[in-house]
C-alpha cells in the first residue's frame, strides 16, 4: 500500500504528467467545438461517439462543427483575428489537412507545441522523418496531433471493369477504350489535387526534387511530361474533362449511379464501409497502381484562441488512445487505418487490432503498396494553378 | 393623435434603420477595405488595387462572369415572360386562392433542397434517363452533359422551377387590385385578341406593382450560390460560387481578391436593375408609339398557349424533383437504371446521422423568432403609416429591398467582422439577428399589400363608435387582417428556413439547421439523408402555409366573407 501510495506519487512529481493532471481538471466541462468536414456520415457518427466518451471519462463534450470545407474554419479564426478577439474564440479543434495547416501555422494561428505533452504521444513515432512528423513535408513541430492514417486509392466497380490501369500511365490508353468512363473531382479539391500529384510523382523525370519547395525551372523540368499525359487524358473523361464533380463524394455517387467506372478515395477502407452502407454496389473492389500511392496523416489542430485549448488537448489525447484507435479502425465503425506505431503498442492493444473484422473490398497492407511521401507544399498550388490556367475555360 | 403616429414612425424607422441597415452598410465597409488590400488581421494596411488586378487574372473569372451575366439576367427574363404568358392564358380559371395552393410547395421548399432533386431528376443517370432506358436499352447512362452543363442551362431551369412560382403569385396577388375582367371584356369589345389585352393594357398596370419583386429575383438569380453549386458548370462555376471558394481557399490572402469580387458582384446587380429600369423607359416609349398604331393582333394565343406548356412542364419536373427527395429518404439501394430502389429502409431517418432532431428544433426556434420579430416590425411600420396618413415614399420602399438586392456574400464577411469587434458573441441570437435582415423584407412586402386593401370604412365606423387608434388596431384590423398576417408569417417561416449564409456565419457554424445540415450532406454522397433533411427543410414550411390557411378558417368558421379567403 504505502509502496504503491509512493509509486503514485513519484508519477505525479513527473512534471508531465503533473500538468496533464492540470488540463485534466481545467479541461473537466468544458465543450469542445470540433470543425470538422461534415460530408461523411459515419465520420460524422465517430465523432459523436468520441464525444460520449470524453463526457464519461473527462468531463469533456465534444461538439461537430459541421464544414462543407475545411478553410472555413481558418477563414472564421482569421475573422476573429480581424475583430482582435485573441482569446475566447469558437473553434476549439479543426480536423486540418496540409495546406490549411501551413496557412495557419504560417500566420501564427495555432496553439501550441502540445503533441509531446500528451499522454498517449508515447505510442507515436515522433522521429524527424517519421509521417506523423511531417505535414506535406513541413515538420509539424508538435502543432499539431494525428488522428487517422489517409492512403491514396482508386475505388472500381469489378462487374464492369475486367483489368483496371496498372501504372498512372495507362490512365490514357483504358480512358480512350472507355471514353467517358473516368473522371477526377476538381483539382481545387483536395482529392483532385492529390489525383494530379499522384501523377506528378510517377510521370516525373526524377521525383526526388518535389520534396523540395518548388522553383520556375524545377517546376517546367518536372511537370512537362504531366501535362503530355494530361491532354492525352483528358479529351477521354466523363463529359468530355469539361466539368468535374465537385469532390470525392460526389465522384462516389456517380460511380453509385454508373456514370462512371472508376472514382478515388483517402481512406483504404471506404469503399467496404460504403458498400455496407448501401451506397455503393457490392462489386466494388479497391486498387493502387504499382509504384505505391501517396499516403498522408490527417491531423487536428487547435486554434490560438481557442476558448477551451485544455478540452481539446484531451480529445486529441483520447483519440490517440489505443482503444479508440482500435475502435477506428474496425470497418464496422469507420474503417480508418491507426497512426499509432505497431512496435509501441503492448500486447493486449495488439491483441484488439488483431481481432478486427474484414471484409471483401478492405483491402490488407500488403496490397496497398509502398507509400509516397506528399511533395511539398508549394508544388500543390504551383500544380492546380497551372492546372487552371491551361484548362479552365 | 398625429404626433403619437410620428413617435411610432419615428421608432420603426430608427430600428430598422440602426438594425437592419447600419449593419449592411457596416459590413460593405469592411468588405470594401479588403477590396482595396486593406486586411490588418493578415498584416495589410495599404491601400491598392492589387486584390482587382488579381481578381481579373484569376483563371476562368471572364467566363466566370459572363455565366453569371447569362444565368441570372437569362432565368430572371424567361421566368418573367413565361410567368406573364401563364396568367394570361389562365388568369380567368384560377382564383388567386386556388393558385396559392397550387404553388405552396413550390414557395416552401427552399432553394437547395429543390436543385437537389432536380439534380436527381435530370441527370443522365436520373429519374427522367431510367424511365427512358428500358425503351432505349441504356445499360449505361448516356454520357451528356444534362445538369453542370457548360452553359448553365441548368441552373436556369432550376432557378426558373423555384421563380416562376414566386413571380405567379406576385402577378396573381397585383392582378386583385386591377379590374381585370373589365379591362378584358372592353378590349375585346375593340377587338383586340386577348394575348394582345394583356400585353397592350393589362401588363401595363400590373409591372409598377411588380417590379421590386422582379429585381428581388433579378437579384437573387444573379448571386445564388447553393443551387449554382448543385446544378451549375464547375470548371469554371458562376462569380458567386467562385467568390465563396476564393472566401474559403486554403491560402487566407485570397480573402483580398474574393472581397473585391464579392463588390464587384453587388455592382453587377445594380447594374442588372438599372438594365431593367432602362428597358421599362424603352418599353414605355415604344409601346406609347405601338399602343397608338393601335393593331389588334390576334395571333398572340399560340405564345401563350407556349408559355403556359413551357410552365407546366417546369412544375411537373419540380414535383417529380420533391416526390424524389421523399423516395430517396426512403430508400436503402438505389441504382441505375432501377426506377423505383431495390431495397427500402427507415434507417435514413431513425439512424444514429439521422441527427435532425436537434437541427428541426433549431430551424423551428429560428423560423419562430425571425417571423415573429419581422411581423411585429411589420406592423408597427404599417400602422405608423397609418397614423401618419402618409403613404409611403419611394425610399422608404427602397429601405425595405435593400437587403435583399445586395448579394449576401458581399457584405456576410465583413458584418461577421464587425459583430465581433463590437465584442457580441456569434450564435443563436446573432443568427436570429441576421436572418431577420432576410425575412422582414418579405414580410413587409406580403403584408402591405392587404393591409393597404383593408376596407377603410371598417376603420371609420369604429372610430365614429368612439375606438380609440390603439384599440381600432387590435379589435379590428388585426383580427380582419387575421388570414394575410398569417400568411406573411408563414412566407416568413420559409425565407427563415432556407437562409444558408447568414446562419452559417453569424453562427460561427455552431447553429446548426436543416438547410445548414442539407447542404454540407450535399457535399457528401448521401442522397438518402440528404433527401430527409430537404423533405424536413421542405415541410417545415408547408405546415406554416397549412397553419395560414386551417387557423383563420377555423377562427372565422362563422365569418363567411373573412373565412373563405378575401384578401
Amino acid at each position: 500500500m504505502i509502496r504503491l501510495f509512493a509509486l503514485a506519487l513519484s508519477l505525479f512529481a513527473t512534471p508531465a504528467l503533473a500538468d496533464w493532471q492540470q488540463t485534466l481538471d481545467a479541461a473537466r466541462g468544458q465543450t469542445v467545438y470540433w470543425s470538422a468536414w461534415g460530408g461523411d456520415a459515419r465520420t460524422n457518427a465517430f465523432i459523436s461517439w468520441v464525444g460520449e466518451r470524453t463526457e464519461a471519462l473527462y468531463g469533456v463534450r465534444v461538439e461537430q462543427v459541421k464544414l462543407s470545407d475545411t478553410a472555413e474554419a481558418v477563414t472564421r479564426v482569421i475573422s476573429e483575428k480581424a475583430a482582435g478577439r485573441d482569446e475566447g474564440g469558437s473553434v476549439d479543434l479543426i480536423w486540418i489537412n496540409g495546406p490549411n495547416f501551413l496557412a495557419m501555422k504560417a500566420q501564427g494561428l495555432l496553439h501550441g507545441p502540445f503533441v509531446a505533452d500528451l499522454p498517449n504521444a508515447r505510442y507515436l513515432d515522433l522521429g524527424p522523418g517519421s509521417p506523423v512528423s511531417v505535414d506535406f513535408t513541413v515538420p509539424v513541430e508538435g502543432m499539431e496531433s494525428p488522428w487517422r492514417l489517409a492512403r491514396f486509392v482508386f475505388t472500381y466497380d469489378s462487374a464492369r471493369v475486367d483489368a483496371p490501369p496498372r501504372r498512372m500511365a495507362d490512365f490514357v490508353d483504358w480512358a480512350a477504350a472507355h471514353p467517358g468512363r473516368f473522371t477526377h473531382p476538381g483539382p481545387s479539391n483536395f482529392m483532385g489535387a492529390t489525383f494530379l500529384k499522384q501523377a506528378l510523382i510517377e510521370l516525373a523525370p526524377d521525383a526526388s526534387v518535389l520534396q523540395d519547395p518548388v522553383n520556375d525551372a524545377a517546376f517546367d523540368a518536372a511537370t512537362a511530361p504531366l501535362w503530355d499525359w494530361y491532354d492525352a487524358l483528358r479529351p477521354n473523361l466523363w463529359r468530355g474533362g469539361r466539368t468535374f464533380p465537385e469532390n470525392e463524394s460526389v465522384q462516389q455517387q456517380l460511380l453509385n449511379d454508373g456514370e462512371v467506372d472508376i472514382a478515388m478515395s483517402f481512406d483504404p477502407a471506404s469503399a467496404a464501409a460504403v458498400i455496407a452502407d448501401g451506397l455503393l454496389p457490392e462489386s466494388v473492389r479497391v486498387f493502387v497502381p504499382e509504384g505505391g500511392s501517396i499516403g498522408n496523416v490527417s491531423f487536428v489542430a487547435i486554434p490560438y484562441n481557442a476558448a477551451n485549448a485544455e478540452g481539446a488537448e484531451v480529445v486529441a489525447n483520447f483519440l490517440l488512445d489505443p482503444a479508440t484507435q482500435a475502435h477506428m479502425q474496425n470497418i464496422e465503425v469507420l474503417g480508418a487505418f491507426s497512426v499509432l506505431d505497431p512496435s509501441r503498442l503492448d500486447a493486449e492493444a495488439s491483441a484488439a487490432f488483431d481481432a478486427l473484422p474484414t471484409a471483401p473490398a478492405l483491402p490488407d497492407l500488403a496490397e496497398l503498396g509502398p507509400t509516397l511521401l506528399e511533395p511539398h507544399a508549394s508544388w500543390m498550388t504551383r500544380l492546380t494553378d497551372e492546372w487552371a490556367r491551361r484548362y479552365v475555360e | 393623435m398625429s404626433h403619437e403616429g410620428r413617435l411610432l414612425r419615428a421608432a420603426v424607422l430608427a430600428a430598422v434603420a440602426l438594425g437592419l441597415i447600419a449593419p449592411i452598410a457596416a459590413g460593405l465597409w469592411q468588405t470594401g477595405r479588403a477590396a482595396f488590400g486593406v486586411l490588418p488581421a493578415l498584416g495589410r494596411d495599404a491601400v491598392s488595387l492589387g486584390p482587382w488586378q488579381d481578381l481579373a487574372g484569376l483563371p476562368g473569372f471572364a467566363t466566370s462572369l459572363r455565366l453569371t451575366l447569362v444565368t441570372g439576367l437569362g432565368a430572371t427574363l424567361l421566368s418573367l415572360l413565361l410567368a406573364t404568358g401563364f396568367c394570361a392564358a389562365v388568369h380567368a380559371r384560377m382564383t388567386r386562392i386556388a393558385g396559392a395552393r397550387m404553388l405552396t410547395p413550390f414557395l416552401a421548399i427552399p432553394h437547395a433542397a429543390m436543385a437537389v432533386g432536380l439534380a436527381f431528376v435530370l441527370a443522365p443517370s436520373g429519374w427522367i434517363a431510367r424511365m427512358i432506358a428500358p425503351l432505349a436499352g441504356w445499360e449505361r447512362p448516356p454520357d451528356i452533359a444534362i445538369v453542370n452543363d457548360g452553359w448553365g442551362l441548368a441552373l436556369m431551369v432550376g432557378l426558373m422551377v423555384k421563380e416562376v412560382p414566386f413571380l405567379l403569385l406576385v402577378i396573381l396577388s397585383a392582378l386583385s387590385q386591377i379590374p381585370v375582367a373589365r379591362h378584358m371584356a372592353a378590349g375585346r369589345a375593340l377587338g383586340y385578341g386577348r394575348g394582345i389585352v394583356w400585353i397592350k393594357i393589362i401588363m401595363p398596370q400590373v409591372w409598377p406593382l411588380i417590379r421590386l419583386p422582379v429585381w428581388v429575383v433579378l437579384a437573387y438569380a444573379l448571386s445564388v450560390v447553393d443551387m449554382a453549386i448543385i446544378l451549375g458548370p464547375s470548371n469554371p462555376p458562376t462569380l458567386a460560387v467562385a467568390l465563396t471558394r476564393w472566401f474559403f481557399d486554403p491560402d487566407p490572402l485570397m480573402i483580398l481578391p474574393a472581397s473585391a469580387g464579392a463588390i464587384l458582384q453587388a455592382g453587377i446587380v445594380a447594374g442588372g436593375v438599372a438594365l431593367l429600369l432602362m428597358l421599362e423607359a424603352a418599353g414605355r416609349r415604344l409601346g406609347r408609339w405601338w399602343l397608338r398604331r393601335g393593331g389588334r393582333g390576334l395571333s398572340a394565343e399560340p405564345g401563350l398557349w407556349a408559355a403556359s406548356a413551357a410552365v407546366m412542364v417546369l412544375m411537373a419536373a419540380g414535383a417529380l424533383a420533391m416526390v424524389s427527395l421523399a423516395v430517396w429518404s426512403l430508400a436503402w439501394r438505389w441504382s441505375f437504371p432501377q426506377i423505383l430502389p431495390q431495397s427500402w429502409s427507415l434507417k435514413p431517418w431513425t439512424g444514429a446521422q439521422g441527427g435532425w432532431m436537434r437541427a428541426l428544433g433549431n430551424t423551428a426556434l429560428l423560423a419562430g423568432a425571425t417571423a415573429g420579430l419581422s411581423l411585429a416590425l411589420a406592423i408597427a411600420w404599417l400602422e405608423g403609416e397609418d397614423r401618419a396618413r402618409r403613404a409611403r415614399a419611394p425610399w422608404a420602399e427602397a429601405l425595405i429591398y435593400l437587403p435583399l438586392l445586395i448579394p449576401q456574400i458581399g457584405f456576410l464577411y465583413g458584418l461577421n467582422v464587425g459583430f465581433l469587434r463590437i465584442g457580441l458573441p456569434s450564435g443563436i441570437w446573432a443568427v436570429i439577428w441576421a436572418q431577420t435582415l432576410f425575412v422582414f423584407p418579405y414580410v413587409m412586402i406580403a403584408l402591405s399589400d392587404p393591409w393597404r386593401a383593408l376596407d377603410a370604412r371598417m376603420i371609420r365606423a369604429a372610430a365614429a363608435l368612439g375606438a380609440g387608434p390603439g384599440r381600432r388596431l387590435w379589435t379590428v384590423k388585426l383580427p380582419v387582417l387575421l388570414r394575410p398576417i398569417l400568411t406573411a408569417a408563414a412566407i416568413g417561416v420559409a425565407v427563415s428556413v432556407a437562409q444558408y449564409l447568414p446562419t452559417l456565419f453569424m453562427g460561427a457554424g455552431r447553429v446548426a439547421t436543416l438547410t445548414t445540415e442539407a447542404v454540407t450532406l450535399s457535399s457528401g454522397s448521401d442522397r438518402r439523408v440528404t433527401g430527409v433533411y430537404a423533405t424536413l427543410q421542405a415541410g417545415l414550411p408547408f405546415a406554416a402555409y397549412l397553419a395560414a390557411f386551417l387557423i383563420p378558417a377555423l377562427v372565422h368558421r362563422n365569418r363567411r366573407a373573412l373565412a373563405g379567403g378575401g384578401a
